[in-house]
């Protein structure tokens, strides 16, 4: 090599500078493409880690028991259907206590139902819960007590109503304390849940929690809808769930007829999609990043005919083909990589404003993403500068220099 | 010594469906340290014959040898290093690059040669002086002086140090004194050493010259010689 890299550098820096507008357009190009690549993965992430924190809210060491078997196991549609050949009972839930292993308990019965104080009605979920449930789901309480620590097969005319459902039916009165109808019975208010806490599939502002032996009594059923169990740990996890499917096993005089789903493979199949999702955004993304390469191919063909002449007088002093070749492609490099940066520099800030926006999505560009944005960036500027370069190490320098 | 020879040179071009003679069996041969200068009409082949001793432009058939060495065999690559040490060009409308300094446009070739910075730097500063252009060397080129422009494209045909120094009508861009001004920079480095060759069409600055060639029709029509 007969020319220094430095050298081609400072020689494409000078071409830069001295054709100002050409630069600023491809340089808008490319990090428009590496921007969009930066964002988008970005928010694929924050979208991912958004759903592993909700997941994690509900606590990685639950397992969800669903009446019914799906034979492949695992996590499918109709497991979350909950079809039921047997069902759970109160008496189920309170067998799965006697394990060592068994941190909590928490049998659940949802159905919806008319909810009214003093003439207004709303038609809400109400959810069967017990004392326990509060803990199981990382939930808060924001005013007065969750349901009491009580039997489970004991009815009770409490409530713990949602800040919504509570603003719907008393306004600004005080709600502690009040009584409301659900359906044809009545309960006193004894708690207000508050948005703290996050939970998947429950809005917890929407809800209206009773008893679940007094949800057993409304929806006229000894069923429950399913039964969360915490295990004591992350480790006893298989164990627990063996005993789940033992206990009931045998409650159900040797039928297997329950699915016990673990957070991990409901976790494990949302990261899948949102990985995929992200992936394929990232693709779209890097599509704009082959079409700022495709106008760096024309901006530098329009740059070879301008600077025919001076290409001419390189020749002339001297130059070979490849001296010119690495002059072309040094220029398109060193312009895709200013482009990078400054769209990896806007990607980020453009992350940075929607980390601000919405501050649950933790929208990080993964480290992959960055690199390949700038390898793709990169890439495509040496590849589509290639046919540019050849263009200019091929002309005859004779008409070359005779071009004004 | 000759420095150039050329045997048999034929240079063709294709106009259409018609074969043009551009360069119709030349043979030449100039002494390192003649001062040449090829006169005549335009078409006459002055040009072509210019383009192809600095090796812009090949030969159809023939031979030339430049410094003992036939360099008709060489590749693109070879011819590119070859013109890079051996011949310097001046050209009618200066070709230098107008972003760059006039200390850049003459660091180009010791750029392209593959030199040292330092090497460059004290290279460029004495080309630079020995034209008396040190105070212009950050001028870019739309600052200078036509006479100044060509300087500049002087100083880097020569910063090489080459054996052979082109000039493809010097003057034709410039006003008179300008015109005289380079001539007589040219005709000084020739003093020293330097073979030099001017194509023109003007026959008063032809007439300079120790040898005089005059074309016409891809022919060397008349040779005039001085004492």
């Amino acid at each position: 090599m007969r020319l220094f890299g430095l050298d081609v550098l400072r020689f494409a820096w000078g071409a830069l500078v001295g054709y100002p507008s050409r630069a600023l357009l491809m340089l808008l190009a490319m990090s428009i493409g590496v921007a969009s690549v930066v964002m988008l993965t970005a928010l694929g992430e924050g979208a991912r880690s958004y759903v592993r924190g909700e997941f994690a809210s509900l606590g990685t060491n639950l397992l969800t028991v669903i009446p019914g078997r799906s034979e492949t196991g695992g996590f499918s549609p109709s497991t979350l259907m909950g079809e039921t050949p047997r069902d759970l009972t109160l008496a189920d839930a309170q067998a799965l206590t006697r394990s060592y292993s068994v941190r909590r308990v928490a049998p659940l019965n949802v159905g919806s139902a008319e909810v009214s104080r003093k003439g207004r009605v709303r038609d809400t979920v109400i959810l069967g819960a017990t004392h326990d449930m509060l803990a199981l789901r990382r939930w808060q309480i924001m005013q007065g007590k969750f349901l009491p620590k009580i039997r489970w097969n004991r009815a009770m005319p409490v409530t713990v109503i949602g800040n919504k459902v509570r603003e719907e039916l008393f306004g600004t009165e005080p709600a502690l304390g009040q009584w409301l109808r659900i359906g044809d019975r009545r309960f006193r208010v004894i708690g207000i849940m508050g948005s703290e806490g996050r939970s998947i599939g429950v809005d917890v502002e929407e809800t209206v929690y009773i008893p679940v032996a007094s949800a057993q009594q409304l929806f006229n059923t000894s069923s429950l809808f399913r039964i969360l169990v915490e295990a004591r740990s992350r480790n006893s996890l298989p164990a627990v769930e063996k005993y789940i499917i033992k206990t009931l096993q045998t409650r159900h005089q040797g039928v297997k007829d329950v699915t016990v789903i673990t957070q991990d493979a409901v976790l494990l199949t949302f990261d899948k999609i949102i990985g995929a999702l992200t992936y394929s955004v990232g693709g779209i993304a890097a599509i704009s990043l082959m079409v700022a390469g495709i106008l760096i191919m024309n901006v530098m063909l329009v740059a070879v005919s301008q600077r025919t002449a001076e290409i001419g007088l390189l020749k002339a002093l001297g130059a070979d083909h490849r001296q010119i070749l690495s002059i072309f492609v040094g220029e398109a490099l060193l312009l895709s990589s200013l482009g990078a940066v400054a769209g990896l520099i806007i990607g980020e800030l453009g992350s940075l404003a929607l980390r601000q926006a919405f501050p649950v999505l933790p929208a990080y560009a993964p480290l992959w993403a960055i690199a390949a944005a700038m390898g793709v960036a990169l890439g495509t500027g040496a590849l589509f500068s290639l046919l540019p370069a050849r263009r200019a190490a091929a002309l005859d320098p004779v008409t070359a220099l005779s071009r004004r | 010594m000759p420095v150039i020879q050329l045997q048999q040179i034929h240079r063709d071009f294709q106009v259409g469906d018609q074969v043009v003679h551009a360069l119709d069996d030349i043979n030449l041969q100039i002494d390192a340290g003649d001062y040449l200068s090829i006169m005549g009409p335009s078409g006459s082949g002055k040009s072509t014959l210019l383009n192809l001793i600095g090796l812009l432009d090949r030969a159809t058939s023939g031979h030339y040898i430049l410094n003992g060495q036939d360099v008709t065999v060489l590749s693109d690559t070879e011819q590119a290093t070859t013109r890079n040490k051996t011949i310097g060009f001046v050209f009618q409308s200066f070709h230098l690059v107008p972003r760059l300094s006039a200390a850049a446009n003459v660091e180009l070739p010791l750029m392209l040669a593959g030199m040292s910075v330092e090497e460059r730097r004290s290279k460029v500063a004495k080309a630079l002086e020995a034209l008396h252009l040190s105070d212009r060397a950050e001028h870019k080129p739309d600052q200078l002086s036509g006479g100044q422009r060509q300087r500049v494209a002087i100083a880097r045909a020569t910063v090489t140090e080459p054996a052979v120094l082109l000039a493809d009508e010097p003057t034709g861009n410039l006003d008179r004194k300008s015109g005289l001004d380079v001539m007589g920079i040219l005709e000084a480095l020739n003093d020293r050493g330097i073979t030099l060759i001017v194509v023109t069409h003007d026959a008063e600055l032809g007439q300079r010259a120790r040898r005089q060639l005059h074309m016409l029709d891809g022919r060397i029509h008349r040779e005039e010689q001085e004492g």
